[in-house]
């Protein structure tokens, strides 16, 4: 038995030297499968876009985003000086919606990101561990997982009140059920591959094998299984806003400003419904983005 | 005993181990609804108390609501109440908090199950000719449809068809749920007058299903389709219409699972469509309770949506086990 342990042990660090060339290569041959998939850049590239004109919204010349004006309310798209017209107290719509992503991404990206961490932590423990350490986690898992996500964000969001960081905590709450899921069930399929128990067999500790054997196999297919959540939270986080539960007025925010301009449908419609048409196109390149991600990095669901 | 189990069928014992499953799940989402009250800032009683209560006013207000007591002496007898049918009064209207919700979970399963008649079918045929035509021009026509389904904020499509609909064509109406439906209470009836209002919303609820189903169904029967016993049936000599057949019966438990899922999530996920149509269902229930700061509305509406839906859950996997016999062997 100990002259078995010796080659096992000698391998493993040898192992490792030997793969650190080769998962480069998988990456690279991940980014030109990626690159091939036009739809998949060009949202890439459209939601870049958004991301760095909110970052940036202050230094692109825009109107003042939070300065109404009670003679130029709800004006047409194409009027002198307001280019996509203006809302219900006569602010500027291009800086309203340009400042608008700032907090829409922010709140619909952020929980997904706070998840991930999370739940790969929760999940890899469970999956790994086994035991009462899986049945404690999984078991609560399970429970937050009998309620409809919008039900539980928006009961969460009611109980904790209006406001940003509120938003934050109830989104990231809801998102952490489902990648803890995906985290425990792709860990435990690892867990039982031969070479875990060889690492085991040659001493290794479990945090060390984790680190080395296990999340480097696991950590694809959650950020996959991530992203794909990224269009939900999206929607989710401006339904909160759009129902009052989120954002606080005066703030520009996509969900919202769709909510305040309600009333402007029946007076100016396609104002009205422009911040919809913000969130529905960063969800759909969201989308198609976590689309060519799973096709680029040969995950199946 | 073990004899006695050999003889009982496995889906006896299948059904009996899901019960047994549910049961801690439904304890544990009744101890998050009760918990939501406490995570809430500020005393649940300040919207109906007085300015200037004295001390001895607040005291016996939050005994009278039981609010004086531990945390888990009022757990339970919150949780004795709701077992007996009793889920408190509304702070805000005094009326009992289970009439209340009942009424409104009536309404939010009318629009569900009509959302999930309008979304089933499509999103099935959809799928189903998709993964069928797999990588022709069928295909990605309806692969972008069912994405645009699943990336369009619901909400806004509801916005964007009452523009359509109701302020440009005039053609159906924008609010409610009919005559007499204003008070929550709705006076259904099945006709014209009625119906109309239930077009809209529903529509709008069933796009993201009609997404997820058709997305779902275009995976499993292009699977199906490039399995080897596919291939197997047609060497037999089977003719098309027969091994379609065949493809369907595979399909059809992982299709009829998904289906139910998305009409638990209809039930639960409507809020955000009633509040746009003014539905007088659970969702607006819910927004009230949330603005009024109503907290026992919140958790009884809360409460009763979530246990619909773990039923509904229950209701497809015994169903499922039902149909698909590898499930009970697991």
């Amino acid at each position: 038995m100990a002259s078995a342990i010796s080659p096992l042990a000698a391998s493993s660090p040898s192992g490792t030297t030997v793969t650190a060339p080769k998962t480069r290569s998988y990456w690279s041959n991940v980014l030109r499968r990626f690159l091939k998939d036009r739809i998949a850049v060009a949202c890439a590239v459209i939601l870049l876009l958004l991301i760095l004109a909110a970052i940036f919204a202050p230094w692109l010349d825009l109107a003042d985003p939070y300065r109404g004006s009670m003679i130029k309310r709800l004006r047409p798209i194409g009027t002198e000086g307001l280019p996509l017209g203006s809302d219900e107290q006569g602010r500027d719509m291009l800086a309203r919606l340009i400042y608008g992503g700032r907090l829409t991404l922010l709140i619909g990206l952020l929980p997904v990101v706070f998840a991930f961490f999370i739940a790969t932590v929760l999940g890899v423990a469970a999956g790994y561990a086994g035991g009462w350490v899986n049945t404690v986690i999984m078991r609560t898992v399970d429970v937050f997982f009998a309620f409809p996500s919008v039900l539980l964000a928006i009961a969460i969001s009611g109980a904790l009140g209006a406001g940003i960081v509120n938003s934050l905590v109830s989104l990231t709450i809801v998102f952490i059920p489902p990648i803890t899921r995906v985290a425990e069930s792709v860990t435990s399929s690892v867990r039982s591959l031969d070479y875990i128990d060889a690492a085991r067999a040659s001493g290794g500790n479990a945090l060390t094998i984790v680190r080395v054997h296990v999340l480097g196999n696991v950590l694809g297919p959650i950020f996959v299984y991530a992203t794909s959540l990224t269009s939900v939270c999206m929607i989710l986080a401006a339904g909160l806003s759009f129902l009052g539960i989120g954002v606080k007025p005066p703030e520009p925010e996509w969900g919202l400003m769709l909510n305040t301009l309600r009333t402007a449908i029946y007076v100016n419609p396609i104002v009205a419904a422009l911040p919809g048409v913000m969130i529905f196109i960063t969800s759909l390149c969201l989308n198609l983005l976590s689309d060519g991600l799973r096709s680029a990095m040969n995950v199946k669901d | 005993m073990t004899t006695v189990e050999k003889t009982q069928s496995p889906m006896l014992i299948y059904l009996l181990r899901r019960l047994l499953y549910v049961v801690p799940v439904a304890i544990g989402v009744s101890i998050i609804c009760f918990l939501l009250v406490h995570i809430a800032p500020g005393d649940p009683l300040t919207s109906i108390m007085a300015v200037d209560a004295t001390q001895e006013e607040q005291a016996a207000m939050r005994a009278a609501y039981g609010l004086d007591k531990p945390l888990p002496v009022q757990y339970g007898i919150w949780i004795g109440k709701a077992a007996t049918g009793d889920l408190g009064q509304s702070i805000a209207t005094g009326r009992p908090v289970v009439g209340e919700v009942f009424n409104a979970v009536r309404n939010s399963l009318l629009l569900a199950v009509a959302a999930s008649l309008i979304a089933f079918p499509t999103g099935l045929f959809l799928g189903f000719v998709a993964g069928y035509f797999r990588d022709t021009v069928v295909d990605k026509a309806i692969t972008a449809v069912a994405i645009t389904g699943v990336s369009l904020p619901n909400y806004w499509l509801g916005i964007v068809l009452v523009i359509v609909f109701s302020v440009t064509l005039g053609w159906l109406p924008a609010m409610g749920a009919g005559p007499g439906s204003s008070g929550g209470s709705a006076d259904w009836a099945w006709n014209w007058a009625h119906i109309r209002h239930l077009v809209l919303p529903a529509v709008t609820l069933s796009v993201v299903p009609i997404g997820i189903v058709a997305r779902t169904v275009r995976a499993l029967v292009g699977d199906i389709f490039s399995m080897d016993f596919v291939q197997a049936l047609y060497a037999k000599g089977l003719n098309h219409g027969a091994v379609l057949r065949h493809v369907v019966r595979n399909a059809a438990p992982t299709a009829m699972s998904v289906m139910g899922i998305q009409l638990g999530y209809l039930l639960g996920g409507s809020i955000l469509i009633e509040t746009v149509f003014n539905w007088p269902g659970s969702g607006f229930l819910l927004s009230n309770a949330i603005f009024q700061r109503d907290l026992p509305l919140l958790q009884g509406t809360i409460l009763v949506l979530a246990l619909f839906f773990i039923f509904a859950n229950l209701v497809v996997d015994v169903a499922q086990a039902a149909i698909d016999p590898r499930i009970k062997r697991n």
